[in-house]
């Protein structure tokens, strides 16, 4: 029975890790094609959530900007829309931000360090954290586009007549695992079979030599952030419907990135291996050994697990081999 | 056309190297001190202690911290709330062990109980570096404060979990507890940041910070030029993880009274340090002072201006305030990647040939 329990907790690790999985391919796909670490990932999971929300109830944008500044009280249009149109127009708002970042920050920054990029991000981060509770407000929304959501009966009864015991398993996980596993094939479809897709494979290789063939590196960039928004939208999706669209949505990025560092920064199977890695660990973890040490483990057992993991193999588990000349 | 050094006349190295060699300078400086130590303590009140100078002076203390790890060794790091977490809590579980040691030794000695841990944390840097390194220091933010929240021991098992600064006094003056001037306060920390930036000018300017830097611009020639890594790294770790182990303690004693390490020594605390280093300009103790100033009076500011002018409502100003800190720093990273200390040195050589620039 014993055995049971942690198996039971171990396919909802895995479930947890498919979520983490989902945010850390944003960040693999953005640092392959522009060298750029965007730390902005996970508040752009939570912007394009909000927006979704908004979109779809129907929210004045700035509602409470105008509402301060002119004295009125504006809080609705009055109509909603339906989930599909609302997740269409949302990805085209994630267009517009990448061409913006694009636009107004990343073209500055070409050359600089990539330490200062990340700071960059950092600040976007902020911004955007910012911009998302003006647009939208800073309530905690629900999020519900029609996906299943509670306790999966099939699960249940099939692990019952298979080990005598029913496996507690999210519907809304099951559907968590398999979106993302459309979006990576699809994802991986796109960047081989696709006149694109090999343009950023190739800027992912050197930007030098894409440039010299020809390749334009700015349409390469605001494809990559597009694609890395509407990644975050999915993420936005999953995470908004499960724990409601809120500020600590925002610190799922800071969950991916030992999944990155486990991963490797550069390789999208180490981001979805890396993802489940960590997802599984910290709730056995926290199964075993957080009783004993008084809970709430999944704070920090990721990153401990990854730097421990990193001491030994610096570049982690798919990166690039790391050669250092002087 | 007052700004001149013609006159000056250096008749030693040691005249030559010093760090204000403009006479304008030096008398500057020393106003400044002279005006912070006599005039400022008779005048503050506490608004001015509370809201401006003493967090400008506690973050001032941290961003120096930062600075040497970031900015002179290169390292980054993302854990320094973790690390004012070590500080305030040593500083408090020795607060309540010795009641008699004088509150000064007492701060001091956490600061080198945060630096012992600064330099347990640095290990890694030894094996990984850039990203990979500012990810790994996200461990020491999230699990020191998960351990002072989770083990009672650290806060005395008080029920609240919070740690409160009992009172303690220095020359009969109450320096920590609610009894505390407003003077006291910000003298207690004004004395702590001069020698604590005289201190990092004079490291940073002698061999250790020149092994610093080595690391930072290119640590494998650093290491044939022999530069031993070990030594190099791990000493910007402490002497980084000192500095900011003081900040915290401080943070926490004198000016806050009360604090729960979430709260007050979140994440978020570690990304507003690294960007005062960002903005004030990495590699510069001036800098450290400059953009600590900034970013403390900027949501002052923005209170001022928002809130009590425009009449808006706090939430809305917050919200504003996290956008404009946020283009603020893309701004400056953009038009000016070595921040307010290189602008400020710009400006001082245009003052220098002012009004003939050629």
């Amino acid at each position: 029975m014993e055995f049971l329990y942690a198996s039971e907790v171990l396919v909802n690790g895995l479930m947890a890790g498919v979520m983490y999985s989902l945010v850390a391919l944003g960040f693999v796909l953005i640092y392959k094609a522009s060298g750029v670490f965007n730390y902005a990932q996970g508040v752009m999971a939570l912007f394009a959530a909000m927006t979704l929300v908004g979109i779809m109830e129907g929210r004045v944008p700035f509602a409470h900007l105008i509402n301060a500044a002119f004295g009125t009280h504006v809080s609705s249009f009055g109509w909603t829309v339906p989930a599909l149109l609302g997740i269409a127009l949302t990805a085209l708002v994630m267009v517009g931000l990448a061409i913006a970042i694009e636009k107004l920050v990343l073209k500055h920054l070409v050359g600089q360090e990539p330490i200062i990029l990340f700071m960059a991000t950092i600040g976007l981060a902020w911004f955007l954290e910012g911009l998302g509770d003006v647009m939208w407000g800073a309530d905690v929304k629900t999020l519900d586009v029609g996906l299943p959501q509670g306790i999966s009966e099939t699960a249940e009864t099939l692990t019952n007549d298979w080990l005598g015991y029913g496996f507690f398993i999210d519907r809304l996980d099951i559907w968590a695992a398999v979106i993302a596993a459309l979006l990576v094939a699809a994802l991986v479809g796109f960047s081989q079979y696709t006149k694109q897709g090999r343009a950023m494979r190739a800027v992912a290789d050197d930007h030098q030599a894409a440039l010299s063939v020809g390749i334009s590196l700015q349409f390469i960039w605001i494809m990559v952030w597009s694609i890395a928004g509407f990644v975050a939208l999915v993420a936005g999706i999953m995470w908004g419907t499960k724990s409601g669209v809120q500020f600590s949505l925002s610190l799922i990025a800071l969950k991916a990135l030992p999944v990155l560092m486990l991963g490797g920064f550069t390789s999208i199977p180490g981001a979805i291996v890396g993802g489940l890695i960590i997802g599984m660990g910290e709730k056995l973890f926290e199964y075993f050994v957080g009783p004993l040490v008084g809970g709430a483990t999944e704070n920090w057992f990721a990153y401990v697990l990854a730097l421990l993991f990193l001491v030994f193999r610096p570049q982690g588990l798919f990166g690039e081999r790391i050669i250092e000349r002087v | 056309m007052f700004y001149r050094e013609a006159g000056d006349f250096k008749t030693s190295y040691r005249d030559d190297g010093q760090t204000f060699p403009i006479r304008l300078d030096r008398w500057g400086y020393y106003a400044i001190l002279a005006v912070a130590f006599l005039v400022v303590p008779l005048v503050i009140d506490s608004y001015w202690a509370n809201a401006v100078l003493v967090p400008f002076l506690i973050y001032a203390i941290a961003a120096i911290g930062l600075n040497i790890l970031t900015g002179y060794a290169g390292q980054v790091s993302l854990g320094t709330g973790g690390f004012m977490a070590v500080g305030a809590y040593a500083v408090y579980k020795l607060m309540t062990a010795f009641p008699g040691v004088p509150i000064v030794i007492l701060i001091v000695v956490a600061g080198a109980v945060t630096a012992v841990v600064g330099v347990l944390f640095g290990l890694p840097s030894l094996r990984i570096k850039g990203f990979y390194l500012a990810v790994a220091t996200l461990a020491a933010q999230f699990f020191l404060v998960w351990l002072f929240n989770k083990v009672p021991w650290f806060y005395n098992y008080s029920a609240s979990g919070q740690i409160n600064a009992p009172e303690r006094t220095m020359f009969g003056w109450a320096i920590t507890g609610p009894a505390t001037t407003a003077s006291a306060k910000y003298l207690t920390c004004l004395v702590f940041a001069v020698v604590l930036a005289w201190v990092a000018r004079n490291l940073t300017r002698g061999s250790v910070g020149r092994k610093w830097m080595a690391i930072r611009d290119m640590d494998i020639a650093a290491e044939i030029i022999g530069v031993n890594p070990l030594t190099a790294k791990l000493s910007a770790f402490a002497v980084s993880s000192f500095f900011v182990g003081i900040a915290g303690a401080l943070l926490f004693s004198v000016y806050l009274g009360a604090a729960e390490a979430s709260e007050a020594f979140g994440i978020n605390k570690s990304f507003l340090i690294l960007f005062m280093v960002i903005i004030g300009g990495l590699g510069s103790i001036f800098g450290s002072f400059a953009g600590a100033a900034f970013l403390v009076l900027l949501p002052v500011f923005l209170k001022n201006v928002l809130v009590a002018q425009l009449g808006w409502p706090t939430d809305l100003a917050a919200h504003i305030e996290l956008m404009i800190v946020g283009a603020l720093i893309v701004f400056f990273l953009i038009v000016e990647p070595h921040g307010l200390a290189r602008l400020w040195r710009l400006t001082k050589e245009k003052l220098r040939l002012w009004p003939f620039p050629h």
